[in-house]
């Protein structure tokens, strides 16, 4: 039996916990994936893609873990209509390998390739792009789902049981088991970006410029900006702004094979990192570094690691942190509330807690998704080390982004509280509805779904 | 969940009563909510114990626990996870006893070695066995230095915990491999009630003191901690002081 006990953590590396794991043809065959999920035992069973969420999502002590990466066919390319039918472990690395050549492009690309299908779904991920595509959900076009009783239902986002649909978008794999889906992919004529950069001299200058309009000019927006630098400099930003290149864009040296997948990785970091190296000095060092290589330039061409995927260029960059981990903080807050916004952004800098990795973007529209993280607003994402003091500060950050109407996500959570997750997410009950009425018996359970009280 | 920031979800204090053990709890809730199962003896001061800890934010349950009974540890603890997983664990009940009558008068003394020694035992069993379970959860119990070297003052006492103590180190091993974590902690001279009238050895510290050490202890995933951290070096002097002197020192 490919069945094993292990220990599992997010990409965090924080709130480790044990659980058997199943694997290879105890996953690949849906048989006997219905027979795990019927005899999972009372601490329930979650679905694990490549374990990319930073918190507790996909882990369950004491339980039933299923490694969905045995699930990894691509049944069926269609480059007119630009369907992709595929099982849900694919990676979406693999994805756009095999895609790019019939000139499909992956149509909400995260910060790392390395997420499989369906963990894009169940967290409803979201890219440089939501601005003009919104989140992954939104280009599902059908998947098939186990149900806890054993069924497989193929649900579509506007079919007779769309509810159901739009309750697993988002759904942190809590409604079932997703198997299968049949994505939309983005037609593009190469696999490269015509891209703007520039820098910004201090946060007002950063919100301006997200601000005048000229962001909609851009299919793929975001921003790395300082988050310790304070005074003049505070919320200093590095932008880069841009859309896919057409063929004719291209100098003619690319034009040979535009759709080349082209995303070099330099090295894998190896595990040898100490507590404490993740410090201001260090972090200042390199964010100086960071924002000074941000040459003012428009219409560069880049390639995918470069405009997308700079982290790309290391493996395991998480294991820089050292043994402790570190934490990944995500909120957005709706638009209107820019002048509470600034005033955190301003705290995080002085709070002495630092982060390096700082995201920094405006979102548009969200779905219909209940748990769906995304609203049109200022997305920031940072991350701190582990140290003392951490969590009261984070506790004083859910408080601010609560009362601005905001919220976090659950693919970066992984310490808020359960009053505080419901009053963020106000359709969590209707949520819930969906949920028991596919799952009555609470088969499907994570730790993140005790932490936060989701499921009975 | 013990979450990434060191935050349990929920607390089970073994000996519902102890002033280190609700000093944890009261720690714990600075740090968001948490829902505390008290184990003890029904009593008013349970009740106060309970008042206490809803008043500064949890959510309070309360498990019939009486360390002199054995025959019902296994039932107390598998209550206390009834009604939910429990993340963090504290074996706090204990006794100090009349040291003197302690050493000649049999009752005493087998009272201190069955609360202290075997009721720590026999819910270390059971308390692994739920941990194992439910594949999570850290456990912590108070020893004390008294363990590490037994005094002429003290021995009875000191012996009992040197028995829980050898009994949690060796747990702390059995259960690495399960991700279950275990704390030893050996405190010094802690002002509270038991000690009450007695003169404090030198480091002496207060329940509020031992609960911040636990906390981090826990938060950091730390075997073995002394209270106040300076009684690590001062007990590993003390240890190999040879006895004609060791019997002369004011401690």
């Amino acid at each position: 039996m490919p069945r094993s006990v292990k220990t599992l953590a997010g990409w965090a590396r924080t709130a480790p916990s044990r659980a058997t794991v199943l694997t290879g043809d105890d996953v690949a065959s849906t048989e006997a994936l219905a027979e795990a999920v019927a005899g999972a035992g009372s601490r329930g069973v979650i679905a694990r893609g490549l374990g990319r969420s930073y918190g507790d999502t996909a882990q369950n002590a004491g339980g039933l873990v299923l490694d969905m990466t045995a699930r990894d066919k691509i049944h069926n390319v269609d480059a007119g209509t630009g369907l992709v039918d595929l099982d849900a472990g694919v990676s979406l690395d693999r994805l756009m390998r095999v895609a790019l050549p019939f000139g499909l492009w992956v149509p909400v690309l995260p910060g790392t390739r390395q997420v499989t299908i369906g963990g894009a779904i169940a967290n409803d991920i979201h890219g440089k792009n939501h601005h003009t595509a919104g989140s992954f959900g939104d280009h599902v076009v059908s998947m098939d789902l186990l149900l806890a009783s054993g069924e497989v239902r193929r649900l579509e986002p506007d079919g007779p049981e769309s509810e159901l649909f739009w309750a697993t978008v988002g759904g942190i794999g809590l409604t079932g088991v997703i198997l299968r889906a049949t994505i939309r992919m983005t037609k593009t004529e190469t696999a490269y970006f015509v891209a703007d950069t520039e820098r910004t001299a201090n946060l007002d200058e950063t919100i301006e410029r997200f601000s005048d309009g000229s962001d909609e000019a851009y299919d793929y927006s975001s921003a790395w900006f300082d988050s310790i630098s304070t005074g003049s400099k505070l919320g200093r930003a590095a932008l880069g702004r841009g859309s896919l290149a057409r063929l004719d864009e291209l100098p003619a040296r690319l034009r040979r094979d535009p759709l080349k997948f082209d995303a070099p990785q330099l090295a894998t970091l190896p595990d040898v990192f100490p507590n404490g190296l993740a410090n201001k000095a260090t972090f200042s060092l390199i964010g100086e570094l960071y924002y000074r290589k941000t040459k003012n330039k428009r219409g560069q061409i880049q390639n995918l690691t470069a405009f997308y995927h700079p982290l790309d260029l290391f493996g395991d960059w998480n294991r820089a942190y050292g043994s402790k981990g570190f934490l990944q903080y995500q909120f957005i807050v709706p638009l209107a509330a820019e002048d509470e916004f600034r005033a955190i952004v301003r705290d995080i800098a002085e709070s002495g807690h630092v982060s390096f990795l700082n995201v920094f973007k405006k979102f548009g529209e969200g779905n219909r998704a209940p748990l769906s993280f995304p609203m049109p607003g200022w997305n920031i994402c940072v991350d701190f080390p582990i140290v003392e003091g951490l969590g009261a500060f984070c506790r004083s950050l859910d408080e601010r982004v609560l009362a601005m109407g905001g919220r976090l996500y659950t693919a970066k959570d992984s310490r808020t509280d359960p009053d505080t997750f419901a009053a963020m997410y106000p359709r969590l009950d209707e949520w819930r509805k969906v949920r028991d009425a596919a799952d009555p018996d609470g088969v499907f359970a994570s730790d993140m779904s005790r932490r936060l009280r989701l499921t009975r | 969940m013990i979450d990434a920031v060191g935050h349990p979800s929920s607390l089970l204090l073994l000996g519902g009563t102890s002033e280190i053990g609700l000093a944890v709890a009261e720690r714990y809730l600075q740090g968001g909510p948490v829902r505390v199962v008290l184990a003890g003896r029904q009593s008013p001061r349970l009740a106060d114990a309970a008042a206490r800890l809803t008043r500064a934010g949890a959510s309070v349950e309360t498990v019939e626990f009486d360390a002199r009974d054995a025959a019902v540890h296994t039932e107390a603890v598998r209550k206390a996870f009834a009604g939910g997983d429990i993340d963090v664990a504290l074996v706090a009940f204990g006794l100090l006893g009349d040291q003197e009558k302690a050493w000649q008068d049999i009752d005493v003394a087998v009272e201190l070695a069955e609360v202290n020694y075997v009721a720590a035992v026999s819910v270390g069993v059971a308390l692994a066995a739920e941990f194992r379970r439910q594949g999570h959860g850290h456990l912590v119990a108070l020893s004390s230095v008294a363990a590490e070297r037994p005094r002429r003052s003290n021995f009875v006492y000191g012996s009992s915990k040197a028995g829980l103590d050898a009994f949690y180190t060796g747990l702390t091993e059995a259960l690495r491999g399960e991700g279950i974590g275990v704390t030893v902690v050996r405190p010094g001279f802690v002002h509270t009630k038991m000690t009450e009238g007695m003169s404090p050895a030198p480091l002496s510290t207060t329940p509020e003191a031992v609960a911040e050490v636990v906390v981090a202890a826990v938060r950091n995933r730390k075997e073995q901690v002394w209270a106040p951290a300076p009684l690590r070096a001062l007990m590993s002097v003390l240890r190999h002081i040879p006895r004609p002197i060791f019997r002369r020192l004011p401690v």
